[in-house]
């Protein structure tokens, strides 16, 4: 059985430009901070970003790495609007598929099944319709023929996730409250690069543990980095909860003078800028 | 044994008017989940929940369904979340940043969507709420910016939009003039009560559309003593309701 441990840089290297990347957590929660930073850090650009967005999007968004974005909407949770995602949208500096966060999740859930769609409840009489021109309805065959949203699946590229816990081989464990999406981030894509908190021995991780806080299973799994504090400053319950003061900073600084203080070096340097306070 | 006489109780505030119009929504819901956004419908369906409406589930705001005293006694991630809203049985209060007289809603932006004058959150879950499950809204500040003629953006689905959606209902809006409902021939905005204090012509100040106003428009009910004292020492004793909605 292979070790798929790599680094967060190698991850990037197997990476295009054009791609379209699938971004697990939701708002400002278990993000895949690290590999969103060790993107950053490299020259990938023209990027396809579907994530239930928080600041992944807005610093994607604020470095114009993005082509185009599918989202139903981008938060910190505790600042309800992102800053930087707003004036990225203000500048008209993205193309936007902006869908209903269940459309969004059916649009995962089709691809995972490799189906081409599936009808939703959702959509219709809202203007998703209108700026979406290209989604299609479908009517019910039988007796009730009611019409649906045919929400296209939302195939990826590549996704990118981070859960507590993780083995060498792609195992990956959630010992919070809320699994997200990211086991459909996973599924839905052709490559999946899971990060972790810590990586144990397969056994370890069921030894505290009950069988169902293993999530994301190996074979949708390419790659697995172990990154400490690779969420921050997203929550990542229990092992912490959100750097509200990070992300004040975030919020409040302009994104060149923020990338320079923290985002110039490699995350060892992001994690001393961190720990030497905002 | 002597009783402590207990001070008299202040009377009702606005903001306190208001947790009992937002409360009043889930008033024989039975048993569904209250999903309220915002902090005075939060303060509302606890009230309903400790009070008239005790079947009621409510959420810790994450992944736990809690009684009341924070005990959880189930288990909502997102994604059974997003199932139980098109099986219907819930209730969502949301906030809207413009909401028409038919009672299409928006959160996502301000300008043409293209290129937004003000980007805010995104449409959400306003277009599947709508058509799954009764859908209200919560309107701290009522004003003509709020209560549109036409949103730039339909997020939850109006009236006017829905067709012959089966599971389209929108109970009520609450703002800090008063509660609206759609009971009108066809379901255009109707002012339901003033909250005690309010005019009906504040109110149509505050509107840039032209509201049903009847002839003879009730006072939102007075909380009783009992839902007074539960509202200021056990649901929301920091009275951060009075942040949301000021005296």
């Amino acid at each position: 059985m292979s070790d798929k441990t790599m680094t967060a840089d190698e991850v990037v290297s197997r990476l295009h430009s054009g791609m379209t990347l699938g971004i697990g957590g939701w708002g400002s929660r278990r993000k895949p901070m690290a590999l969103v930073r060790a993107l950053l850090r490299s020259g990938l650009t023209d990027l396809t970003v579907v994530s239930y967005g928080g600041p992944d999007v807005g610093m994607l968004a604020a470095a114009g790495r993005i082509r185009r974005l599918v989202a139903a909407f981008a938060t910190l949770d505790s600042i309800p609007l992102e800053p930087h995602y707003r004036a990225a949208r203000e500048r008209g500096a993205f193309e936007l598929m902006e869908v209903d966060e269940a459309m969004f999740m059916w649009g995962l859930r089709a691809a995972a099944n490799r189906l081409p769609f599936l009808p939703v409840r959702a959509g219709i009489g809202s203007d998703v319709m209108r700026v979406n021109p290209g989604l299609g309805t479908v009517t019910s065959p039988y007796d009730d023929g009611e019409t649906f949203v045919a929400m296209p699946a939302l195939r990826l590229d590549a996704a990118l996730v981070h859960v507590n816990r993780a083995d060498r081989l792609g195992n990956g464990q959630y010992l919070g409250p809320d699994p997200y999406f990211d086991d459909l981030f996973c599924e839905a894509a052709d490559t999946a690069y899971l990060s972790c908190e810590r990586i144990v021995d397969t056994a370890e991780l069921t030894k505290d543990a009950a069988p169902q806080s293993l999530l994301i299973k190996r074979h949708t799994v390419t790659g697995v980095v172990e990154a400490p504090n690779g969420a921050h400053f997203t929550s990542c319950a229990p092992d912490y909860g959100r750097d509200e003061a990070v992300q004040k900073t975030y919020a409040t600084t302009p994104w060149p003078q923020f990338a320079a203080r923290f985002l110039g070096g490699d995350e060892q340097a992001y994690q001393s800028a961190i720990r030497e306070g905002s | 044994m002597t009783e402590v006489p207990r001070p008299p109780l202040l009377p009702p505030t606005r903001a306190e008017y208001c947790v009992i119009a937002c409360a009043e929504a889930w008033r024989d819901a039975g048993e569904i989940l209250a999903s309220p956004m915002g902090l005075i419908p939060s303060v509302g369906a606890r009230l309903a929940r400790l009070t008239f409406a005790p079947d009621l589930l409510l959420t810790d705001g994450e992944a736990l369904v809690v009684r009341p005293d924070g005990t959880a006694e189930g288990w909502l991630p997102y994604r059974q979340h997003l199932a139980l809203v098109t099986g219907g049985r819930r209730h969502v209060m949301m906030g809207a940043s413009q909401i028409d007289r038919f009672g299409n809603q928006n959160i996502s932006c301000i300008g043409d969507w293209e290129r937004p004058k003000r980007q805010l959150l995104g449409v959400r879950g306003a277009p599947v709420n709508t058509l799954n499950n009764p859908t209200s809204y919560w309107v701290p500040r009522h004003s003509r910016r709020v209560f549109v003629e036409k949103v730039d953006m339909v997020c939850g689905v109006g009236y006017d939009h829905a067709g012959d959606a089966r599971y389209h209902r929108i109970p009520r809006v609450v703002s800090d003039l008063g509660v609206f409902d759609f009971a009108t021939p066809d379901h255009a905005m109707r002012l339901a009560s003033l909250h005690p204090g309010v005019t009906v012509e504040q109110v149509r100040e505050a509107t840039a559309f032209d509201l049903v106003v009847p002839g003879d428009v009730p006072q939102t009910r007075e909380p009783t003593a009992d839902e007074l004292r539960l509202i200021r020492e056990v649901v929301d004793p920091a009275n951060l309701r009075a942040r949301e909605v000021g005296a």
